[in-house]
């Protein structure tokens, strides 16, 4: 078994509707290896949450997994039935959700909530599930976690509730943690704290992280590799830096030339022109075609290559042919 | 570092006694409930202070009819035709005996009656409504939760029990029933016929409401986290979802049990309902209306105004606890 922590292989989920079969995932593949934080970024409705709940078996009917393998920590756990499932759920996997208002139970207190899953996974007793939850609290940085494991959820700030959600994504000391937009309900000031306490809680254990945001700023500080999807589709993939400096699928290109950066000083923002098409109405070929300033006979008949977890960079034809 | 900080916090924190730690609870429960913001606009509105009052009078009257009532109606020792029809206030021209409220054709005292006929309206009105909520939010959590066309199936049942008017649907249940029970228990079973009747009848409000909070509660992002956390349906609804929806159902269920109350004085009243050898306060009614016109107006007002009060106070109690657990009424 290598460290490779998560395995995601030419995944595909479908949604059948009226309109036909539709495809907010199509032919995923990635991987995360033990500590590393993969950020997934791309619009609204790219299907980067969709991928997040197909790994941690979420998704809601109708939409399922077509195709494709998930493998965590060498094990299979797409093919899994319910309970298996369940078990590894959970145990495994963490999760911390965009909106810390709603992602704890109102009427419990949070030491409950932290204790409830514990006792649910780890073989402890009561009293060493209570030591954990003020241990993880702690760990997380709310004062006075002794007393305030018996506080409500709204006795505690925006940010505040999201740092005891990352304690109860971690508490049952799961490998895997998918935080889908974490900072994005929070203001700036907490995101980077936030970030930060992810960042340093999974390298410490060695958890690795795939976060899903669509801010470019959050994946430049937190990230290890990058991956951009669009329309369903992985358009590039690879480690941070390389993709934020000189990224090679034109899709990319146009993200990092649309970034306001101070140092443009005030001249008018780049913008891709179009919008993403909706999942009903994907063009034939590649995906992105009739937004890309490249595009191709070649990209109007083929789709773009399949991106496959470790070979090559950017899923486009003529990947790299124009400079940012 | 977060090792030593633990072992500080802990020390000290375990090992004062336990009961006085479970006191001090006590009373800081106590002094968080007096502050409240729910007290607080309780002692704000008159009308629900009043109507809180006049209700738990006649619920305490009711429960304890057996200390305050001059005489036990059910009881026919106790009974001497001659006290028949006293005025109230009035010594008996026979026996020379004082009724406050008078007494009926069998020399029943008025207000021992009420006291008593309470009881079963109250017991009918408070089981009824406990039938409906098990049964309503029951149904409606699997509706909401579940959905699909188990929930389809659940709320277009309810949706045909509305096209029935309550009363007809306890009716006929009531009907099907007594032609079930043998004749000796008739009786007897009246009482749990009824409670089923109108429970049955009210179960749809329930159902509804909750399975409308159900579903908006469903897409919180805790009752995902539950999920991940590799709990099933069942423990997710009765542990997340059932108390996150109860406030809803806490008003429904006040203003049912005024709804429940006047159901079964109408049954009661057509003759379908209690017995006359275990009179509601329906039943009471339904007897002092054969004396309205003869003069003996008390057999007849007396239980009604007992009812009046105990339905409009537990309605204007509801509506009361309808606008405080709602902020967006206000």
């Amino acid at each position: 078994m290598t460290d490779t922590v998560l395995k995601v292989v030419n995944l595909t989920v479908k949604i059948p509707t009226r309109q036909g079969v539709l495809r907010p995932v199509d032919k995923l593949s990635l991987e995360i290896a033990k500590g590393k934080i993969l950020g997934v970024v791309g619009e609204s409705g790219a299907g980067k949450s969709m991928t997040g709940n197909a790994v941690i078996g979420l998704l809601d009917p109708p939409a399922h997994i077509s195709g494709g393998e998930i493998w965590l920590n060498g094990k299979r756990i797409d093919t899994l039935t319910r309970e298996p499932m369940r078990a590894v759920r959970g145990k495994q996997i963490g999760m911390v959700f965009q909106d810390p208002l709603t992602s704890l139970n109102p009427l419990l207190p949070i030491g409950d909530q932290l204790t409830e899953t514990m006792l649910e996974h780890l073989d402890i007793s009561a009293s060493e599930a209570e030591k954990r939850a003020i241990a993880a609290l702690e760990e997380v940085g709310i004062p006075g976690a002794a007393e305030r494991i018996k506080s409500y959820p709204h006795e505690f700030s925006g940010g505040m509730r999201q740092r005891v959600v990352i304690a109860l994504a971690l508490c049952a000391e799961p490998s895997l943690v998918v935080a889908d937009e974490p900072t994005t309900a929070l203001d700036v000031s907490v995101q980077a704290q936030i970030i930060a306490l992810l960042k340093r809680l999974c390298a410490e254990r060695g958890t690795a992280i795939m976060l899903i945001t669509h801010d470019m700023g959050v994946i430049a500080e937190t990230a290890d590799d990058v991956a951009v999807m669009y329309a369903g589709r992985m358009a590039e993939l690879g480690p941070v830096r390389d993709v934020l400096t000189r990224p090679t699928h034109p899709y990319t290109q146009g993200l990092m030339a649309s970034t306001p950066l101070a140092a443009k000083g005030g001249k008018r923002l780049n913008q891709i022109p179009g919008a993403m098409p909706r999942l009903t109405e994907l063009p034939a070929g590649c995906a992105f075609h009739p937004r890309c300033p490249i595009a191709k006979d070649k990209c109007r008949a083929d789709p773009a290559p399949t991106l496959g977890a470790g070979d090559g960079r950017a899923a486009c034809w003529f990947a790299g042919e124009a400079g940012p | 570092m977060s090792q030593e900080t633990k072992g500080q916090n802990h020390q000290p924190a375990t090992s004062p006694g336990e009961t006085s730690q479970a006191g001090n609870r006590l009373t800081r429960a106590w002094s968080r409930a007096a502050g409240s913001d729910f007290i607080w606009s309780f002692k704000r509105s008159p009308v629900a202070v009043v109507s809180f009052l006049v209700a738990l009078g006649l619920v305490l009257g009711a429960v304890l009819a057996p200390l305050f009532a001059p005489h036990n109606p059910f009881d026919p020792a106790t009974l001497n035709l001659m006290n028949g029809f006293s005025s109230p206030m009035q010594p008996n021209a026979f026996t020379g005996e004082v009724f406050w409220l008078g007494t009926d054709d069998q020399g029943r005292d008025v207000f021992s009656t009420i006291l008593y006929g309470m009881r079963i309206s109250l017991f009918v009105g408070f089981a009824a409504v406990a039938f409906a909520m098990v049964l309503g939010v029951t149904l409606g959590l699997i509706a909401g939760y579940v959905g699909g066309w188990i929930g389809a199936v659940i709320m277009r049942i309810a949706d045909v029990q509305l096209t029935f008017p309550g009363i007809l649907v306890a009716m006929l249940i009531f009907g099907i029933a007594k032609g079930f029970t043998p004749l000796e228990q008739r009786d007897e079973m009246a009482i749990w016929v009824l409670i089923i009747a109108i429970g049955l009848s009210e179960w749809v409000q329930f159902a509804r409401v909750v399975r409308g909070a159900t579903m908006v509660e469903k897409g919180k992002e805790y009752v995902q986290a539950a999920r991940l956390n590799g709990r099933g349906a069942g423990g997710i609804m009765i542990r997340h979802i059932l108390p996150n929806v109860l406030g809803p159902v806490l008003v429904i269920a006040t203003i049912s049990l005024a709804l429940a109350i006047i159901a079964e004085a109408t049954l009661s009243f057509l003759g379908v309902g209690a017995p006359p050898t275990q009179p509601s306060l329906g039943t009471l009614i339904r007897i002092g209306q054969g004396y309205l016109f003869s003069g003996e107006w008390w057999i007849l007002l007396f239980p009604s105004v007992t009812l009046l009060a105990l339905a409009l106070s537990v309605n204007l109690l509801g509506d009361w606890l309808r606008d405080v657990l709602n902020p967006r009424l206000r």
